[in-house]
């Protein structure tokens, strides 16, 4: 059985209110925050960016976990937003937590979802005993167009999980449901990623996240009361809700994940940061099923069993605490932060 | 394209990542950044790797207002004098905080940030910056 060795996440400190950024762009705040159920979203600080958020969340994983970083022997980052196009950030994070170099590390990208195959890809690797520990880290500085609906909701943050053969959660097994459909995509070298609006609901993020769930739901001979947090990627606070309505899940499974209207939407760090967040408070014998959406389209869903490591294995570094240490800043600051504002560059 | 000057930073990984400096075997004395000999034990001395907790306190700063080249769009900004747990004075940033937070005395750790980029092409310099321990 391939369990969950750790997990760590990391928000940046900054938000900026949904009412902020509509008041610059003429529309109506309570309108696009009700709709969005969004309130406030993560910004990175001007120093920030998706690597510096991986290694604070790896770190974070690490001191958690209690794992020698050297028996590490894998380390997947899974990002739409890495610093280089060319350079993997895997191998920072790698010297960052000290890990041996005699391991194997990639940089993968499939929209919001990269972060969840990576940790297929370190189940498989600690499985067949090719590696002890591997570490999947989803992570993301997402980008918006000034005035774009994303620009609501595209924030900051990331989580880092170290699988292994034994931990504080079990993964019971795992679904993927992929198919080509472009909802939102980022062409080579554009700054903003496009989308096609209503297109990203029902043939994309519902029918994937549907299908993965129940896909899996029937393989491992799941029932809905069976499982006590339902964990789906978070692009906005509606979709959550109403996909887990969908799929017959009562509100309050659902409600313990949903971060997204005080963060935003973390895109690959998005379903890992919300499974962190219930890990934060899951009971022993609790079942968690997470299913991750990545436009292109496809979905990740893990059905993970708590353990009774959990208990004394309590992670001090809570989804909670990050996000209650924040600070407001305005669109101009914003605007700066983000390079939104052109010359504006660390040298 | 080439680039030059790439082994001086790539070589500082260790300090710049982890805080890695040196530990004097002999005399006991710890140092950061590191050092090729021990200063007080000369040729007597043994030095070894030793890994910094990252955690400190102020031991003094400053608020820069007219900053050097690559640091313009961060004014005004913390620079600090921070004393290590285990004894080293190290000159860092102090990011993500207020003016009326930062005082002398006050408890920091370290966090990992971008220190500096070498223009929109070029690599990224990544390192130690000091935040208040909250």
């Amino acid at each position: 059985m391939t369990s969950i060795a750790g997990y760590g996440v990391y928000i940046p400190r900054y938000r900026i209110k949904i009412h902020e950024i509509a008041r610059v762009w003429g529309a109506d705040g309570d309108r696009v925050s009700k709709g969005l159920m969004i309130n406030e979203k993560s910004v990175p600080g001007f120093d920030e960016d998706s690597t510096t958020i991986a290694v604070e969340a790896a770190r974070n994983a690490v001191e958690h976990s209690g794992v020698n970083p050297k028996d590490i022997g894998a380390i997947y980052f899974g990002s739409e937003s890495p610093a280089y196009s060319v350079k993997p950030t895997a191998s920072i994070i790698a010297e960052a937590i000290e890990a041996s170099p005699n391991m194997t590390a990639a940089d993968i990208e499939f929209a919001c979802k990269a972060g969840t195959a990576g940790i297929q890809m370190c189940m498989g690797l600690t499985k067949s005993e090719m590696i002890k520990y591997g570490m999947a880290i989803g992570a993301d500085t997402s980008q918006g167009r000034p005035g774009d609906a994303l620009e609501y909701s595209a924030a900051a943050g990331g989580a880092a999980f170290i699988i292994g053969q034994r931990g504080i959660a079990d993964i019971e097994g795992t679904f993927s449901y992929t198919t080509d459909t472009t909802d939102f995509w980022r062409r080579e070298a554009e700054e903003f990623p496009s989308h096609g609006a209503r297109f990203t609901g029902q043939p994309a993020y519902f029918k994937h996240v549907t299908s993965a769930t129940i896909g899996l739901m029937e393989r491992l001979d799941l029932e809905i009361r069976d499982i006590d947090y339902f964990v789906p990627h978070q692009p906005n606070g509606s979709f959550p809700l109403k996909v887990g309505k969908t799929l017959g899940f009562e509100t309050e499974k659902i409600m313990p994940s949903l971060k997204v209207p005080y963060i935003g939407n973390t895109y690959s760090g998005s379903s890992m940061v919300g499974l962190a967040g219930v890990l934060d408070v899951a009971k022993p014998n609790e079942r968690i099923l997470m299913t991750s959406y990545g436009s292109g389209a496809g979905s990740d869903s893990f059905s993970i069993l708590v353990t009774d490591l959990i208990e004394e294995k309590r992670n001090k570094k809570t989804l909670d605490s990050y996000i209650k240490d924040k600070k407001y800043i305005d669109y101009a600051i914003y605007a700066k932060f983000k390079r939104k504002i052109k010359g504006v560059s660390m040298g | 394209m080439a680039v030059k000057g790439l082994p001086a930073s790539w070589r500082k990984i260790p300090q710049r990542y982890n805080l890695i400096g040196d530990e004097c075997k002999t005399c006991g004395e710890r140092f950061f950044p590191p050092v090729t000999i021990c200063p007080n034990c000369r040729r007597t001395g043994s030095l070894e790797r030793y890994k910094f907790s990252g955690e400190g306190e102020i031991f003094s700063y400053t608020v820069v207002r007219a900053a050097q080249e690559g640091f313009d769009f961060q004014i005004p900004y913390f620079l600090g004098i921070i004393k290590l747990k285990e004894g080293p004075l190290v000159i860092s940033q102090i990011v993500d905080s207020d003016p009326e937070e930062i005082d002398i005395g006050k408890k920091v750790k370290t966090v990992f940030r971008k220190v500096r980029e070498d223009g929109s092409d070029g690599v990224i310099r990544y390192g130690y910056k000091f935040i208040l321990d909250r």
